[in-house]
């Protein structure tokens, strides 16, 4: 057990899982010679080499379309995405192959690849570096969606990942590359389960990926007003662990889901609508959600205003409890 | 007014064995038969205001540079070594042919009539987008590489559609080359005998990746297969950049559908302010290109004509002090819009669920003023 950043957890399970699987390899756009732009892959390609640590042209329908034929033929590519925004030139290969393969064969061809995706806002950065854009994955099925939160769930997850036969893609929240926690390589982490993190009994607070630590902030902020929250880190967003959510509804009467990404069709919706289903007659209150406003994501200067922060999700902890709140304010 | 130039052969890809250029190292000028048709109005007085055009956007890089080091700017993407690029297009095309570039066209957006505030705004988070298209006929800077190209693409269809003169260019890197937009646009354009200039810095590295792992042969090559006849030139010498704009430029606007540059030249800064470019180029190869800088290269040129370089030096640090001046003002005058203007254009008229969202965050943001403020 050492401590670390989610960085180098992310780096390290990457490293273990290239010297364990000759199969394995990742490719993407500057993760080579410089490490890629965050260092997620830093020092590999000098550990295992040009062929298996690959700088690929700049196209990112490419990336992903190569990484469909190699997984036909055995690989287990790791691609990386440098910034959530430049996705979007990979999703029809995404939505249009990678996800549909195995159905479509009837099972005979798999997808065992990653695709590991930086994430989220909130470190001023310029148009299409800070996009949420998991709902669009978590729509298509035949995809795996995950997220991490902390430095032993990237490093667990990132390996389960890879050891998948399915098709992940794995959202890294680039705001907590830098947070340190403690890890342990032989922890190992499942891809379906959702985490409960801190056990209340006022109300059931749902997050994952750069929120869980605002939520856990805010959990302890709560206690200031004698709030006791429950904090769960959904992880997996396809699919949703529903079980975990209902039990903790169960048990609480109040739900209030958080993330970053707009709130109109999104995973708030999807977790709330779970729920309504699952529990409702445990409900004490409407569900809130407390997401980013239905906007395009907005110039760095008002980012803070468009980020779920502790005060706007203790705002939706105190409707769900029937406080004031500020839309009863006068 | 120059003269018409002998129309190039449909296929041509000039300069593929080694970058067509007039202005050498050393200042000397040779003869290039493709471009000299072009450069018969080159005297000292347009050699002058091309390399002062250079160090005034030289020098305007430079202090956003500077900015973003003190913290004014969250980033910045230099443009330094590719002056003569940008210059040598710039200085060749009207005003009414549309731009569509990508980040790193500062010195176009200068070329434009783009003013510091302006072009300042993104880099400092207060934007999205700094300006207004239509009043520099310069679309706002595309951050999704290769995106552009087919924006300019269908301009060039619509400019023809409507029966005006007017090009559309489409700037892009090296790295650009590799993504299926830039290809699909080359497509679009050669099918659709498309009034477009495909503008090509190659600058050597798509961050850290060198040119060779975007394309096995020169850029130029590309467009000859799409049908698209192209020519290489070198990026660092600003009258070939010129006159193959010219020429280019010429050719399309008589009908002879898309064309092809590709300028050859070098970043020589980092990506962009935040990257490190040690890990991946050395200092040899840094100093083979510093002895290639556009700007001395004109210079020298002036000098074996016997023109008085000081008063232009003098004359240079100026106008770059100037425009220094001109960016420091505009970035304190830059403060970050209204919090409400969050909701502000995301349709051309507002929705229920945004009124509604507008409303909430209006309540919210109230309930956090402190106790007694006035609301
Ligand atoms: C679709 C997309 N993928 C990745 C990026 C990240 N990125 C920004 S600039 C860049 C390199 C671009 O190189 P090039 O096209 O040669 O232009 P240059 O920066 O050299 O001017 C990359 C990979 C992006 N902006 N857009």
């Amino acid at each position: 057990m050492t401590t670390m950043t989610m960085a180098a957890a992310l780096n390290a399970a990457l490293g273990d899982a290239l010297a364990e699987d000759g199969d394995v390899l990742l490719i993407g756009e500057d993760i080579g010679t410089l490490g890629g732009v965050f260092r997620i892959t830093d020092g590999l390609k000098d550990r295992f080499g040009a062929e298996r640590v690959i700088d690929s042209p700049l196209a990112e329908s490419g990336i992903l379309g190569t990484c469909v034929g190699m997984a036909y033929h055995g690989l287990r590519p790791v691609a990386e995405i440098q910034f959530d925004g430049f996705v979007f030139p990979a999703v029809d290969q995404i939505v249009t192959q990678v996800s549909r393969l195995h159905y479509r064969t009837g099972g005979r061809v798999r997808m065992p690849l990653t695709l590991r995706i930086p994430v989220g806002g909130g470190i001023g950065a310029v148009e299409h570096h800070s996009e949420s854009p998991e709902a669009y994955f978590a729509h298509t099925p035949g995809l795996r969606v995950v997220t991490v939160a902390d430095p032993q769930d990237a490093y667990s997850t990132m390996r389960a990942a890879i050891a998948c036969d399915d098709p992940v893609i794995l959202l890294e929240p680039k705001r907590r590359y830098w947070g340190t926690g403690e890890m342990d390589t032989s922890l190992t982490a499942d891809l379906d389960s959702a985490r409960v993190l801190r056990e209340g009994r006022d109300a059931t607070l749902v997050a994952y990926g750069p929120l869980v630590v605002t939520a856990l902030e805010a959990a302890v902020a709560a206690e200031d007003d004698g709030i006791d929250l429950e904090v769960i880190d959904l992880r997996s967003l396809s699919p949703l662990d529903r079980d975990t959510v209902a039990a903790s509804v169960r048990r609480t009467g109040r739900l209030v889901v958080t993330h970053e990404a707009p709130g109109s069709v999104s995973l708030a919706s999807e977790v709330i609508t779970a729920a309504v289903e699952d529990c409702f007659a445990h409900l004490e209150a409407a569900p809130e959600r407390v997401t980013g406003y239905d906007v395009p994501y907005p110039p760095a200067a008002l980012e803070e205003h468009h980020l779920p922060g502790i005060d706007r999700i203790l705002d939706a902890v105190d409707r769900t409890l029937g406080r004031r709140s500020s839309r009863e304010a006068a | 007014m120059l003269t018409t130039p002998s129309a190039p052969e449909r296929d041509l890809v000039a300069g593929l064995a080694q970058p067509l250029r007039v202005l050498a190292e050393d200042g000397t000028r040779h003869p290039d038969p493709t471009l000299d048709p072009l450069l018969d109005d080159v005297d000292e007085e347009l050699l002058r205001s091309l390399h002062l055009d250079m160090a005034v956007i030289r020098a305007l890089d430079d202090e956003a540079v500077a900015l973003q080091r003190q913290g004014e700017l969250g980033l910045w993407p230099p443009l330094r070594g590719q002056e003569a690029a940008q210059i040598g297009l710039g200085r060749a095309l009207p005003e009414t042919d549309f731009l569509f570039t990508s980040y790193r066209e500062n010195g176009l957006a200068w070329c434009r009539g783009v003013g510091p505030e302006e072009m300042l705004a993104v880099w400092r988070g207060t934007a999205l987008s700094g300006w207004d298209p239509f009043a520099h006929h310069m679309a706002t800077p595309q951050v999704i590489i290769g995106a552009q190209t087919l924006h300019a693409v269908g301009w060039a269809m619509a400019a023809r559609a409507k029966r005006e003169d007017a090009l559309a260019v489409a700037c892009f890197g090296d790295g650009a080359v590799s993504q299926g937009d830039v290809n699909e646009a080359m497509a679009f354009a050669a099918s659709f005998h498309a009034p477009v200039l495909f503008f090509c810095q190659n600058n050597q590295y798509a961050i850290s990746e060198p040119v060779t792992v975007q394309a096995a042969v020169p850029i130029a090559q590309r467009p000859a297969g799409f049908g698209i006849p192209a020519l290489r030139v070198d990026g660092n010498d600003v009258l070939a950049v010129r006159a193959a704009s010219l020429l280019a430029a010429r050719r399309i606007r008589a009908g002879e559908g898309p064309m092809f540059l590709e300028a050859v030249t070098y970043r020589m800064g980092p990506h962009t302010t935040s990257d490190d470019p040690t890990r991946y180029r050395d200092e040899a190869e840094l100093e083979r290109w510093r002895r290639r800088c556009p700007l001395a290269r004109v210079e020298r040129h002036l000098e074996h004509l016997g023109a008085d370089v000081e008063q232009l030096r003098a004359e240079a640090q100026r106008r770059g002090d100037e425009a220094r001046t001109g960016l420091q003002e505009a970035v304190t005058a830059l403060a970050a819009p209204a919090p409400e203007s969050l909701f502000d254009n995301v349709l051309t008229t507002e929705p229920a669920h945004l009124r509604r969202q507008r409303e909430q965050f209006r309540a919210f943001t109230a309930s956090l003023a402190p106790e007694g403020a006035a609301s």
